[in-house]
């Protein structure tokens, strides 16, 4: 019998009232793979990962986690499932009126019981797997963006999540923080074995990590393309091609 | 190879159970092994490296390893973090070999980039302190007061001699919605403040069978002093709080630097209309509040201490002159304008933080009151002085 994947999105349809974003979305992401979805500006990529976070509600469809509909869920199911997510958001959007420290603690003394010692030592080990050790007691005012990209995702991180997503990781990053953060999240996949998740449309990103891949195209409103994308690249339809060629097909 | 367990300094069996199914130590004292085993769960027991550290005194070497490790997360990797910054610290070799790779790529994460120097936390200032801190903040406060009043004559300049550069479009909207859209609010406030004064003056009155002057407190009081107060304090509120917030969120975002670099004043594309907007509408605003109140005195007075409308109105009339409308409107106008002054001089000043533009709102309200309420005082005394 084969396992279902991990998560699966299945018919689902976006839209703002009655202007339809993306219709009629099917693929399905297996334990351990760093997907991504990505597409051209504005063709629904960050409301698609919004709508798999549970933030936006599909106009049609559903999303599967572990085979279990997360939309047809009751309300303390879906807030359950959403414990199991880590979720870096595109500015990091940590807490301004908290510490770094405060920030990554706040998960673990809200859903485990802890000691707050304990809280406090798994706290530097986050910041510390990130490159932060040392910056505990920093404010997000204090830091650049891609530190407060990094303090993101050691928060992202603090239940040790099974799945990881990502909105624009690279945004804003220069050509060595992204690298870095790349390598990051390779190691975090290969070390816990989580599923990665990533919103972007940076090249040299894509191709370095990610696994599988859908494309959504914003002239047609619909996904035209699903797969590994160093095979899109290669044998993709002609506007992914042209896409992942940066302008060549 | 670590096979025999070793005379131990506590022994193992006197940990809890649930320490033994996920630790064990075999080998000798001088080059001990330990084996992590079951399941490893941030949500469950998690054991802590400082209360076995002892086991490791006369340690020369460690071996560490897996043996039926079923699941670990971040509980594992933090025991064998603070077991290798021990080692390192007593210089004690390690050997991670038979862990499993996942588990050894987080520890080679964890000492990757080498920690900053820590930084302590500030200590919250004692009560005497933050007072202290306090006035030194109010006391650098006026000379930055002055200043924003300086940039805003001179905008003024500017706007007068038409070189002052703003969107006439974000004018009209600012006031639409200081003025039209304030008007629900300051219909129920100035009705409610109305109702107040007429009741609690016609109860005295009265007594010495004096009713009909609740039309001379109530026109009076009102025209002169209370409708111009209330509307400053609401628009302190709905309007000052709002400029703050906007200016200060456009801080945040970096729009007023962009405004800089492209050679725009922000003080006259933001603040100027902002401030004309509160002082044309303010002494309508002051106006409509001032004949509400009047009317909610009449209604107090003719359904509860039986003092004919008509009657009410002709004492009204012969109350009221035209100087009292006069004092109203030159105070609301000054209350209105020093809102206006607050709430951007608050946003202006704003931090880069959603916590920041809390506190710039904040102050902006504060401080548009405080300014309201100097002001009153120093031009309640202005007039009685000019006997107007």
């Amino acid at each position: 019998m084969t396992a279902a994947p991990h998560i699966e999105v299945r018919n689902l349809t976006m839209a703002y009232g009655d202007y339809v974003i993306q219709r009629d979305l099917n693929f399905s992401i297996n334990r351990g793979d760093i997907f991504v979805i990505m597409g051209g500006s504005g063709c629904g990529k960050s409301t698609l990962l919004r709508q798999m976070i549970g933030l936006v509600h599909p106009a049609t469809g559903t999303v599967l986690y572990d085979g279990e509909d997360y939309w047809a869920a009751d309300a303390e199911t879906q807030v359950q499932r959403q414990r199991g997510f880590g979720i870096l958001f595109q500015a990091g959007a940590l807490w301004s009126s908290l510490t770094l420290a405060e920030n990554v603690a706040l998960p673990l003394q809200e859903f485990t019981t802890l000691a707050p010692d304990l809280i406090d030592e798994m706290v530097s080990l986050k910041l510390a797997l990130v490159g932060l050790g040392g910056f505990e007691n920093f404010y997000p005012s204090e830091i650049s963006g891609g530190m407060k990209k990094r303090a993101g995702l050691a928060r992202a991180m603090a239940l040790d999540p099974q799945i990881l997503f990502f909105d624009e990781p690279s945004a804003g990053l220069d050509p060595l923080s992204s690298r870095r953060l790349d390598d990051l999240i390779l190691e975090l996949r290969d070390s816990l074995g989580a599923t990665v998740v990533l919103v972007t449309h940076e090249l040299p990103s894509i191709f370095a990590i990610a696994n599988n891949s859908v494309f959504l195209d914003a002239d047609t409103r619909t996904m035209i393309a699903y797969g590994d994308p160093r095979e899109l690249a290669e044998h993709g339809v002609d506007k992914v091609r042209t896409f992942l060629n940066r302008g060549v097909a | 190879m670590c096979t025999a367990p070793h005379k131990l300094a506590m022994k193992f069996d006197d940990l809890p159970d649930h320490w033994r199914a996920q630790l064990s130590i075999d080998g000798s004292a001088e080059a001990p092994c330990l084996w992590l085993s079951g399941s490893w769960a941030l949500r469950g027991t998690v054991p802590r490296y400082g209360e076995i550290a002892a086991q490791f005194a006369a340690a020369r070497r460690i071996q560490i390893g897996a043996r039926e490790l079923s699941s670990w997360d971040s509980s594992a990797v933090n025991f064998l973090a603070a077991l290798t910054r021990d080692c390192r610290a007593r210089k004690i070799e390690i050997d991670d070999s038979a862990l499993p790779d996942g588990l050894r790529r987080m520890l080679v994460l964890v000492f990757a980039v080498p920690p900053a120097p820590t930084r302590a936390l500030l200590n919250k200032p004692t009560l005497l302190a933050s007072i202290g801190l306090a006035t030194q903040q109010a006391w650098r406060d006026w000379p930055a007061m002055v200043e924003f009043a300086g940039e805003i004559l001179l905008s003024v300049a500017r706007f007068v001699s038409g070189r002052a550069r703003y969107r006439r479009g974000d004018f009209v909207y600012l006031i639409e919605e200081v003025g039209p859209r304030a008007l629900p609010i300051v219909s129920l406030i100035s009705f409610l403040v109305g109702t107040i004064l007429a009741y609690m003056g016609a109860v005295q009155l009265a007594l010495f069978g004096a009713s009909i002057y609740i039309a001379d407190l109530v026109g009076i009081g009102v025209v002169r002093e209370v409708a111009a107060l209330m509307t400053g304090i609401i628009l302190a509120g709905r309007t000052g709080a709002a400029y703050a917030a906007q200016i200060g969120t456009m801080q945040v975002n970096e729009e007023i630097d962009a405004l800089r670099t492209l050679g725009v004043s922000p003080i006259d594309y933001l603040v100027l209309p902002r401030m004309l907007a509160l002082i044309l509408m303010v002494p309508i605003l002051t106006l409509y509040a001032g004949i509400v109140g009047i009317l909610a005195g009449m209604t107090i007075a003719v359904l509860v201490f039986d003092v004919g409308v008509y009657e009410y109105y002709n004492e009204t009339l012969s109350a009221l002159e035209l100087k009292h409308f006069a004092v109203g409107l030159i105070k609301g106008t000054v209350y209105g304008a020093l809102v206006g002054f607050a709430g951007c001089l608050r946003g202006m000043q704003c931090g880069r933080s959603a916590q920041a533009v809390g506190e710039s709102t904040t102050s902006a309200v504060v401080l548009g009151i405080l300014l309201i309420t100097i002001s009153a005082s120093v031009l309640t005394i202005f007039f009685q002085k000019l006997g107007i």
